[in-house]
């Protein structure tokens, strides 16, 4: 239970329309991700589903019922925040069954839940201590104990992994993942990280100004990007978007080549460059390249293709993998070689 | 940083101000206990006879001495509980987004710029006066008799006039307090289902907590120090309703010119002082902590 529909949801800041309108179906058990960059209205997306926010326009339903005029805790969500929001004077236990105790539960069956709960989160050591004495990723775990134990119909996790660094982020997405398919309960996931977006979710929701510019799988959106945005957004590092002779010479006003689809090579190739920055990340090197004619190039090659700052670099695009969009960004079908 | 070095410079250099403060605070407690051994009063100058504690057998068997103390209590415990309950309701409304909240909260702490004396001649002559107060006159709108606040409950009107002018300062610890309440807090508290009165129980209060032992900490050093609200509205009567130990304190010096007593009665009042100031230490200043 937690199928979640937004219908022509707007809304407005004073002046500012921050959504103009919305329509969004998500199904129950899956993993949406929000993804966008900053500004682009996710946050106040997930926080109108949550009820923090009150709606301009529109209508939302969760288990086909409208709970637009619901206040935050009829709807039957739990949140994940960003800054964690856990409550600095309670114990962790407390924390957790604050909810509970909320809901005027049976104190027993309380301590069940907080026991099971934090059981489940490697949480039983830390259940005495305050928020305070904890660790960045202990208190996210904290923070979704409190959610996990009321049994929502739905998870909301608002940039929850942005304040961890790079390890742990890595760590608690795969708890996360692990958590999803464990509960199989909807989660509805806001992040800018579009790594983040492409390993957990099962749905991606791409959004820029406040509009949806394309739903779908994670490898939907990678291999067929709906639009200039969505190419741009979606892939690390950045697909080349190419204007000019060469996207003329294929019908279109751009078009776009992932730096993976590139075939690099020291002797011949379809352009030639010269490398500007050679990112060496080990297995992969992020190849920055100055092109004759069509300007600053980015190729994924192999690690071990050794070329080093100034030096000729050939690059042959893969054509099969390429990208045409019109002079509207619209993606025009099938990326085959053009007439 | 804190090498060798920087330490004993840190000393040396902080050892001038610590020479003075502590010469400041000693030289006066010394010449009030030397005084308050002796016979000294303004009225009979000349020889000043040694007297041992007989100024603070006098000091301490005067019935008005019992009087003075349970009346500091009551005056210090009933402003504190005004200003503290009202300085919470005060900073929660001036919390709210209204219009022309910046002209509202000058007015809200204005009674604290307004000089002890000004402000209690204010409320005796405008407010509490029986022919012509404010209060006189709603008495005789409503029909009733009008009260003689300064006679007949002299104690619970300083506490009045005291705490009107110490609830802007609580409103104004609070409200800051209550200002850097983390807003994702309040969130998440709603989402748990908490309601506007248990998320005031369970998350703004504890978080008021330290502003709320600030509060008292402050005001009760303040407090213990009454004196120019009393003289110039009751002069401790009618009787000792009104006094408290700093007015009896003046009272014995400069009203019965008794040197002497005065400051045996100025030595006991420190140490209740102190007695007050460890209890209040022991039990709120665990807040402060952490």
């Amino acid at each position: 239970m937690g199928s979640i529909t937004i219908r022509n949801v707007s809304k407005t800041f004073g002046e500012a329309k921050v959504i103009p309108n919305i329509d969004l179906e998500i199904n129950d058990g899956e993993f949406v991700v929000f993804v966008g960059p900053s500004g682009c209205g996710k946050s106040t997306l997930l926080r109108l589903i949550a009820g923090l926010e009150d709606v301009s326009g529109g209508q939302i339903l969760i288990d086909g019922k409208d709970v637009t005029e619901a206040a935050p805790a009829e709807r039957g969500l739990a949140m994940v925040f960003q800054s964690y929001a856990l409550y600095p004077h309670m114990s962790v236990r407390n924390n957790i069954a604050f909810p509970l105790k909320m809901a005027n539960m049976d104190q027993a069956l309380i301590n069940k839940k907080v026991e099971g709960a934090a059981k489940v989160l490697n949480l039983t050591d830390y259940l005495d201590r305050r928020p305070g004495q904890l660790s960045g990723g202990q208190r996210q775990r904290v923070a979704i104990g409190r959610a996990i134990v009321r049994e929502p119909s739905a998870f909301l996790f608002d940039e929850p992994l942005s304040n961890l660094d790079a390890a742990l982020r890595g760590t608690m997405r795969l708890e996360i993942s692990d958590l999803h398919y464990q509960l199989k309960t909807t989660m509805v996931y806001v992040t800018h990280d579009q790594i983040e977006a492409m390993t957990m979710a099962d749905k991606i929701v791409v959004l820029n100004r406040g509009n949806i510019e394309q739903v779908g799988s994670p490898l939907e959106l990678y291999k067929s990007p709906r639009n200039l945005f969505v190419a741009g957004f979606i892939g690390s590092p950045r697909m080349n978007l190419i204007e000019g002779d060469y996207a003329r010479s294929k019908n279109a006003k751009t078009v776009g080549i992932r730096p993976e689809h590139l075939l690099p090579s020291k002797q011949s190739g379809l352009w030639r460059g010269t490398v500007t920055v050679a990112e060496h990340l080990g297995a992969d090197t992020f190849l920055h390249a100055n092109v004759d004619g069509l300007g600053p190039i980015t190729a994924r090659v192999d690690g071990e293709f050794g070329v080093k700052h100034g030096e000729t670099v050939y690059l042959t695009p893969d054509e099969s993998k390429l990208h045409r969009f019109d002079d509207k960004g619209l993606a025009l079908g099938p990326a085959l070689t053009g007439a | 940083m804190a090498t060798f070095h920087t330490r004993s410079a840190a000393r040396l250099m902080m050892a001038p101000s610590v020479l003075l403060l502590f010469a400041w605070m000693i030289v006066p407690l010394a010449t009030t206990i030397y005084f308050s051994t002796l016979n000294y009063n303004l009225l009979s100058p000349g020889d000043h006879a040694f007297l041992g504690i007989t100024n603070y057998q006098y000091f301490l068997t005067d019935p008005a001495f019992f009087d003075a103390l349970i009346n500091t209590l009551l005056l210090v415990g009933g402003v504190l509980f005004i200003t503290i309950i009202g300085g919470i309701g005060f900073a929660l409304l001036l919390d709210q987004q209204i219009y022309g909240q910046g002209i509202v909260r000058i007015l809200a702490i204005a009674p604290f710029f307004v000089m002890p004396t000004v402000a209690a001649l204010v409320w005796k002559n405008m407010f509490m006066n029986p022919v012509n107060g404010l209060f006189a006159y709603f008495f005789r709108l409503a029909g009733m008799e009008p009260l003689d606040w300064l006679a007949s409950i002299p104690l619970f009107s300083i506490i009045i006039i005291v705490a009107w002018q110490w609830l802007p300062f609580a409103t104004l610890i609070l409200l800051t307090s209550l200002q850097s309440l983390d807003e994702e807090q309040k969130e998440a508290a709603e989402m748990d289902g908490a309601s506007a009165f248990s998320r005031f129980i369970y998350l703004t209060l504890p978080h008021m907590a330290r502003a709320i032992t600030v509060v008292i900490l402050i005001e009760t050093i303040f407090l213990l120090s009454v004196f120019a609200e009393i003289l110039v509205t009751t002069n401790g009567g009618p009787g000792t309703d009104s006094t408290n130990l700093t007015y009896l304190i003046y009272s014995q010096a400069l009203l019965q010119f008794d040197i002497g007593g005065a400051s045996a009665g100025g030595i006991v009042a420190v140490i209740l002082a102190n007695i007050v100031a460890i209890f209040l230490v022991r039990i709120v200043g665990k807040n402060l902590e952490a």
